[in-house]
């Protein structure tokens, strides 16, 4: 409560209100800087609870698009029971099949296949954790990445260059694609990042076009044929060496590599990082308060492209892990949707490292469980997408949990209070600032 | 104080819901034993007594309602299930990292027959394939990297359906412009791109005429694509271009994407649309617009291909549709019947001859080998 109660105070300075050059977009900003921040505050059993809601909105979608249950409703009055048995067996089938898929499989047919699932999960975590950490970084300083996206693409491309163009020794091939990665998603983050610290340009705007950038930049490059080096012409590049492949651990019949070592030391390192070195203070100061952290003695410009920088870096990093460890063959649409599920797994964990690892685990665990699910029973796959998606939103509405389940709001204590105060300062702000220097985001801010 | 509670409002809408449709007359047998596709789970499963066979197809990530190969092929396995009374399975891929698992889960769910939809899916399926030698893959569109004996490749020579097509275009066209775009610059698209144009030519030599061919370059394979199988706005941007060119026959190689294009046509009024991979006429709404269409006939293949693995007769010869083989084909002309010169319909069926005896090569850098 200390720590939220401290953010309460430097809130408001980090988001200057309205009357700013652009103002509706800053203004949505701060909005969300305090959504980032609301979203710290709530418990762990809003998750959880979360969870549960999200699952029984599955539910219900899941028995919607369902034949067999739509025949059972059609005569309901008739004889009820039909549906109700219908509707027990066809959700247990679903839910059982997306547990079986993400953790262990009691159905599979050889001892190997029942612990394959849950290799499956971390599997699917690896570059989820990764990317998730390096948006959390963003969240954590203030800042909206919106360019993981972008940043994988990089990321796996340099990767999967390194991996295929050169022949080296076994470990030095693997150690350069993933600094190859690394450096990749690190220069894409970073011209986000320095544009903003030299600049001041909105880095949920640069972010979002270098997503793009990024994604027709591979779609050339694929083109290329001293790029590919496959001597045909479809858009997949060559499969990267076996020395530059992340290992795997458990031997045939498994995907799981040596990328789930890099996604926890990476999880160490973000917390070491934030929670315990001068860079992380500086960074976190930043995302409180600009204007404070500048008087306080803070480089802001120099934090400010840090932050993206190692931001990105993480995210090549995932990129990278996804193709060493994988997919092994770079195509156009190596992110898939990595790059905004991360973003979801950040909110999820609440920007704590932590809370990432485990949010990434979580999301893992529900694609590698809706592969089992639309081939076994033949539910969309899309349903998982609901779910994800049906979580995060109950994540960022804790009020509506406590609704409904009719739990004790344990945050309206502070609640009224901290509106007022928050009203209070910004007419004080206001009025005493001028309207040039309201307009002042985290860096331009500091600059002058 | 209010007249009306929300609450009782949506209750009583529920109820009279409920009410309405839910007054039908019982099943006399239990509904659990209907051989539908959504039955598959619980004690339904078990439902044909004489096939014991279970054909699957992944679908890349375009989905099955992406009214282009997925779909096809798609149709294909539905028409087989009807006939044989086999089993099914089917997996939507969302991304490429889906692939693997999804092919990994139905050779799980004991499929015998696995085809994966689309060259992306190549990896995968290769690889499953080596790994389970006592079942049998296919693939559509691409051929398998390391040639495992229980794989077939279904693959379609699309440029010499394409030929045609752009002979009848260069031949009906009024402005003496013709066009066409595709989705991605993918072999599987631009081998349509590489026989229209090769097809406008020979009109042009046979016929001493000058028409023009816009959106792609034989030679130095390069033309308008609209970057994706989904912006149908950015297939009608295109196509508007096209027309304001002067084009008047346009021939989009983007699936739905072409539904943009076709828009564009019916606003213009005055030109006319070639459609690619089903027959037009009957797959989109603007059978009135459209000349004709260069079929690939995937359901037929995919169908093929089921009939005789259950017959037991599944071979790793790869299937190579063509105009000989009808694989590939162009559609009638439905409204455009009289509109078409006899002469030209003449030549197309000159043509076809030609092309089956290999005394005109339709040559594609493009065309599966």
């Amino acid at each position: 409560m200390s720590e939220a109660d401290r953010k309460n105070d430097a809130a408001p300075e980090s988001s200057s209100p309205a009357p700013a050059p652009g103002g509706a977009l800053k203004e949505a900003e701060s909005r969300l800087h305090y959504a980032l921040r609301d979203l710290a505050q709530s418990s762990w059993v809003i998750t959880v609870l979360s969870i549960v809601v999200a699952l029984g909105v599955g539910a219900v979608l899941i028995l919607a698009t369902n034949a067999q249950v739509q025949d059972t409703l059609g005569y309901f009055f008739a004889r009820p029971g039909d549906f109700f048995s219908a509707s027990f067996e066809v959700i247990r089938d679903a839910y059982s099949a997306l547990f079986r898929g993400a953790v262990y499989d009691w159905q599979a047919a050889t001892p190997q296949r029942s612990i394959r699932p849950l290799t499956e999960t971390l599997v699917n975590a690896v570059p989820l954790i990764l990317a998730g950490l390096g948006i959390a970084i963003g969240f954590r300083s203030g800042m909206l990445n919106i360019g993981g996206q972008g940043q994988i693409i990089l990321g796996a491309t340099c990767a999967a260059f390194i991996g295929y163009a050169f022949q080296l020794p076994l470990g030095l091939h693997l150690l350069l694609a993933l600094m190859g990665g690394v450096l990749g998603g690190a220069i894409w983050g970073g011209i986000a990042g320095v544009l903003k610290a030299k600049t001041g340009a909105n880095e949920v705007i640069v972010t979002i076009m270098l997503n793009n950038i990024a994604l027709y930049f591979l779609a050339w490059l694929l083109r290329q044929q001293w790029f590919v080096q496959t001597g045909s012409n479809q858009p997949i590049a060559a499969p990267v060496e076996d020395s530059a492949r992340l290992f795997g651990l458990l031997g045939s019949g498994f995907r799981l590599h040596a990328g789930i070592f890099i996604a926890i030391a990476a999880t160490v390192f973000v917390w070491w990082l934030l929670e315990r070195s001068t860079l992380g203070f500086e960074m976190r100061a930043i995302g409180e308060n600009p204007e404070a952290a500048r008087t306080a003695g803070v480089n802001v410009p120099k934090a400010t492209a840090l932050v993206l920088i190692i931001g990105g870096a993480l995210c090549g990093l995932a990129g990278a892990a996804h193709l060493l460890g994988t997919e092994y063959r770079l195509a156009a649409g190596i992110a898939g949707t990595l790059g905004f599920d991360a973003i979801t797994v950040a909110l999820l964990g609440r920007s704590r490292p932590l809370g990432t690892f485990l949010a990434g685990l979580l999301f893992g665990g529900l694609r590698a469980g809706g592969v089992l699910m639309q081939a076994q029973t033949g539910t969309p796959i899309d349903i998982v997408l609901v779910l994800q998606s049906v979580i995060v939103l109950l994540i960022a509405a804790p009020p509506l949990v406590r609704a409904i389940f009719f739990l004790p709001g344990t945050d309206t204590k502070p609640k009224k209070p901290r509106h007022r105060r928050r009203a209070l300062r910004d007419t004080a702000s206001r009025r005493a600032e001028d309207p040039a220097l309201a307009g002042s985001a985290q860096g331009e801010g500091s600059q002058r | 104080m209010r007249p009306f509670n929300p609450k009782t409002l949506f209750s009583l809408a529920a109820v009279g819901v409920l009410a309405l449709s839910a007054c039908g007359e019982a099943p006399e047998e239990e509904p659990e034993n209907e051989n539908t596709e959504t039955a598959e789970n619980g004690e339904a499963a078990e439902a044909p007594e004489d096939v014991d066979f279970t054909a699957c197809l992944v679908s890349d990530a375009g989905g099955w309602d992406d009214q282009s190969f997925n779909e096809s092929a798609y149709n294909g396995l539905q028409n087989a299930i009807e006939d044989f009374d086999i089993d099914s399975n089917t997996a939507e891929s969302s991304s490429e990292a889906d692939f693997g698992p999804n092919v990994d889960a139905m050779v799980q769910q004991g499929c015998d027959l696995t085809f994966g939809v689309g060259f992306m899916l190549e990896d995968a399926v290769d690889e499953a394939a080596l790994a389970n030698e006592d079942l049998s893959f296919g693939l559509i569109d691409s051929t398998f990297p390391s040639d495992p004996e229980n794989g077939k490749a279904l693959v379609f020579n699309t440029a010499e359906a394409a030929y045609l097509a752009g002979y009848v275009a260069a031949a009906t066209s009024e402005t003496g412009v013709v066009a066409t775009f595709g989705g991605i610059q993918i072999p599987s698209v631009t081998v349509f791109m590489d026989g229209f144009a090769d097809g406008v030519d020979r009109y042009n030599t046979d016929n001493g005429a000058e028409v023009q061919l816009l959106g792609w370059d034989k030679e130095s394979q390069n033309g308008s694509f609209s970057g994706d199988f989904e912006d149908q706005n950015a297939g009608r941007t295109l196509t508007e271009q096209f027309l304001a060119q002067d084009a008047d026959i346009v021939m989009p190689v983007a699936g739905p994407v072409g539904l943009g294009a076709a828009a564009a046509i019916e606003d213009h009024g005055d030109a006319l649309l070639i459609w690619v991979d089903t027959d037009g006429y009957e797959s989109t709404d603007y059978g009135d617009i459209i000349l004709t269409s260069v079929m690939k006939q995937i359901p037929q293949a995919v169908y093929d291909t089921i009939e005789e693995a259950v017959a037991g007769e599944f071979s790793s010869e790869p299937y190579i549709g063509d105009l000989e083989n009808e694989g590939v084909g162009l559609a009638p002309f439905h409204d455009y019947e009289d509109e078409v010169d006899g002469e030209v319909k003449e030549k197309i069926d000159e043509l076809i001859e030609e092309i089956i005896s290999g005394e005109t090569v339709v040559e594609s850098e493009n065309a599966p080998q």
